[in-house]
């Protein structure tokens, strides 16, 4: 066992030590926040253009005189120069826009905007919809209507789900729960691969590299598959473990700098509090580790029969199936029917639960079910990572053999 | 120290071991030789533990071989290779202590062994950054760093350049004089004679021929001698004790003579005829090299 503990050891070590392994702790979290910051970004952009306009009025209808707001970075001005005139001042200024509205504008393009340079959207769309604004209430005026009781029965519906459990009701934001688990669906798929590749490529450098029988003169094959598995699995949970506190502490620093508005943040606040944190973490370390040690045997078996990565195109496909297949139903399918039949029976099959379960972790599936998926998870990730001792053991040993599934299920059977 | 006994070993296809037994006594330097693809690597892994043998046995110190017996055995495989990316200093240390050192005392016996062979300056230094001679270096350093009992090289010498081969050699020698018994394998015969104590020949998964390389020559014997003498070249009647196999002459008046003894006679004969008619140089026995033995013994075996 002591033996196990040092290859884990140098697995783990030489792996955290690498460049690449610092460099994707940090970059991770910042590409999440920058992409955080661009979102929001683009979102406040909506609002206002980026420099300060001045918008001529000329309006001949004579509807919209004085009616038209400042925004922060938008002036209107009534004018009664003659096109020409304006048009010509147009040329000459760049931030200057001309808003032109003749006597009869009901027609769909009689009302024009004039600029130098193509106006922004954000600033069109907030032109019009104050101008709408003004019509309609224009013509609720003219045809009587109270707008002070129009405004009283408008309706501003948002539904507000509430579970009904026997601890009592509970105020859950299933948006928010799904949006959290598929994350993790995804992240677990998008880890199994990444790790399992990495176990496989250490098989594979380990064979390459002919140091393999020097190590099987000291230990057995199993331990050092074992040893490799598991240190490469410690890799992925420190990198988890890294970014989950790395992006606390962003978002603490972040909400520090935004703290300016406090709506907003308790909002979110709000949010995060309705999502089950607890239980979908325990379910995605759970699925993580079993998930992963279950591939990441398939992945070393691989490793071993191969005598180089280009080889490994032809195992690859049958072994990533059920997982790429689960995954595309996952974020299309079966979280809109999380219940039905297929989303059941994938979530219980060890190959596909890891992503499956996941998805349907916010619609609460039946106990029974999830005690079952966990039984066969630990149940699939003991028969593979029997399996694929058996082939690596021989595996690792031959040499410019061309290894086919036949020969893979031959090796199973040589005796010792 | 190891025995080995009745091991039988087979793959899908072909059989690498039938019946083959050896024993290798404490201290010896042991000598596996045969063609390439005769069954040596097969033997070798499974005294490493390696691979298991179809049936029969193998005996370590008197016990039935099993993991225990790791630690006190050095392996140096014929396909060489270490982690390229990994530093030397840090993969030797790693690999005695798969081999249950301490981190401690491998660190010690690192710098000795580094310093011994002028290494000291590849501590940091990654495999890839190496030449395939100075890898080669490090590798067996590797192999004998645990101080084990038993060390077994596969194909010791094949890519050394002259020089490192003669180290290494002297240093196998070295740790051999402190205690080590030594099996190795080869197909290359020149070492054989200098360096082992005893040897077995394996042809075609058979052990065909095994024991004191002294012994096995002098098996091999023709009852044949060598004699140079100075003087009137001899014409050899009727009477001589032996019969001219060859007959060449040398600067200085001297001459060689290759010749077989008739039944029954010895060397005092030979040399109680030619005393009286000459003056004579010297007298010795041919002896077979092993190269001479190997080649024969593998042809009539057969070897395509």
């Amino acid at each position: 066992m002591n033996k196990v503990l040092l290859i884990i050891q140098r697995e783990y070590i030489t792996r955290v030590r690498k460049k690449a392994f610092i460099v994707m702790i940090f970059v991770v979290p910042l590409l999440i926040l920058g992409m955080g910051a661009v979102i929001k970004m683009v979102a406040s952009n909506a609002e206002e253009p980026d420099s300060a306009s001045v918008i001529k009025v000329k309006d001949e209808s004579g509807l919209f005189a004085g009616k038209l707001h400042n925004g922060k970075k938008i002036q209107f001005l009534p004018t009664t120069q003659s096109l020409p005139e304006i048009k010509k001042e147009l040329i000459n200024d760049e931030n200057l826009l001309a808003l032109v509205i003749p006597k009869n504008f009901n027609s769909k393009d009689s009302i024009q905007i004039l600029s130098k340079k193509k106006p922004g959207f954000a600033l069109t769309a907030g032109i019009e919809k104050q101008m709408n604004a003004i019509v309609v209430n224009d013509g609720m005026i003219k045809n009587h209507i109270d707008t002070a009781v129009l405004h009283s029965i408008k309706s501003d519906i948002s539904l507000n789900a509430i579970e009904v459990t026997e601890k009592g009701d509970n105020k859950s934001n299933i948006g928010a729960n799904i949006a959290v688990s598929i994350a993790c669906a995804i992240l677990i798929y998008l880890s199994l691969f990444i790790y399992g590749a990495q176990v496989m490529r250490g098989v594979i450098e380990e064979k390459t590299s002919r140091i393999i029988e020097v190590i099987i003169s000291s230990v057995k094959p199993f331990q050092l598959m074992l040893g490799k598995i598991i240190g490469v699995g410690l890799v992925g949970l420190t990198q988890f473990g890294a970014w989950i506190i790395l992006s606390i502490i962003s978002t603490k620093i972040a909400g520090q700098t935004v703290g300016s508005t406090p709506g907003g943040m308790m909002n979110a606040l709000a949010v995060l509090q309705t999502i089950h944190f607890g239980k979908i973490l325990v379910c995605f370390l759970f699925y993580f580790l079993t998930g992963y040690l279950l591939y990441s045997a398939i992945f070393a078996a691989v490793g071993s029969a191969v005598d180089s990565e280009t080889e490994t195109q032809q195992f690859m496909f049958p072994i990533t199936l059920p997982l790429l297949f689960t995954y595309i139903l996952s974020v299309s399918v079966l979280f809109q029917a999380p219940n039905s039949a297929l989303a059941v029976w994938l979530s219980i099959i060890p190959f596909t639960a890891p992503v499956a379960m996941m998805v349907r972790l916010p619609f609460d599936p039946p106990v029974w079910q999830l005690a079952l998926s966990m039984v066969l998870m630990v149940a699939g990730f003991l028969f593979t990572t029997y399996v694929a001792a058996r082939i690596y053991r021989v595996g690792v040993l031959m040499y410019g053999k061309k290894a086919s599934f036949k020969e893979l299920s031959k090796w199973f059977f040589y005796k010792e | 120290m190891l025995s080995i006994r009745n091991i039988v070993k087979q793959y899908a296809g072909h059989k690498a071991l039938s019946d083959v037994s050896l024993e290798v006594e404490r201290g010896q330097v042991y000598g596996l030789l045969g063609p390439n693809g005769a069954g040596k690597t097969s033997l070798i892994r499974i005294i490493n533990q390696i691979t298991a043998p179809d049936s029969g046995e193998v005996y370590f110190d008197g016990q039935k071989l099993n993991q225990s017996h790791i630690e006190r055995i050095g392996y140096l495989p014929e396909e060489r290779g270490l982690y390229k990316k990994m530093e030397i200093g840090e993969q030797m240390i790693y690999l005695a202590r798969l081999k249950g050192l301490s981190r401690a005392d491998a660190t010690a016996r690192l710098k000795h062994w580094f310093a011994k062979l002028e290494m000291e300056t590849w501590w940091k230094k990654k495999i890839e950054e190496l030449s395939k001679g100075m890898q080669q270096k490090a590798q067996f350093v590797a192999t004998v760093l645990h101080e084990p009992d038993l060390i077994i090289l596969d194909e010791p010498f094949s890519g050394f350049d002259p020089v490192n081969a003669e180290i290494i050699k002297n240093e196998i020698l070295e740790l051999n004089e402190k205690g080590a018994t030594i099996l190795f394998s080869t197909h290359r015969m020149e070492s054989v004679e200098e360096l082992c104590d005893a040897i077995a020949l394996i042809n075609k998964s058979h052990k065909i021929l095994d024991g004191k390389v002294k012994a096995i020559r002098h098996s091999y014997t023709s009852e044949t001698y060598l004699v140079e003498y100075t003087g009137a070249k001899i014409h050899f009647s009727d009477t001589a004790p032996f019969s001219v196999l060859s007959e060449t002459e040398g600067d200085d008046n001297s001459h060689n003579i290759k010749l077989k003894l008739h039944q029954g006679n010895s060397a005092n004969d030979v040399l109680h005829y030619l005393l009286p008619q000459t003056r004579i140089n010297m007298l010795q026995e041919v002896i077979p090299s092993m190269h001479e033995i190997f080649i024969q013994k593998v042809k009539q075996t057969g070897h395509e």
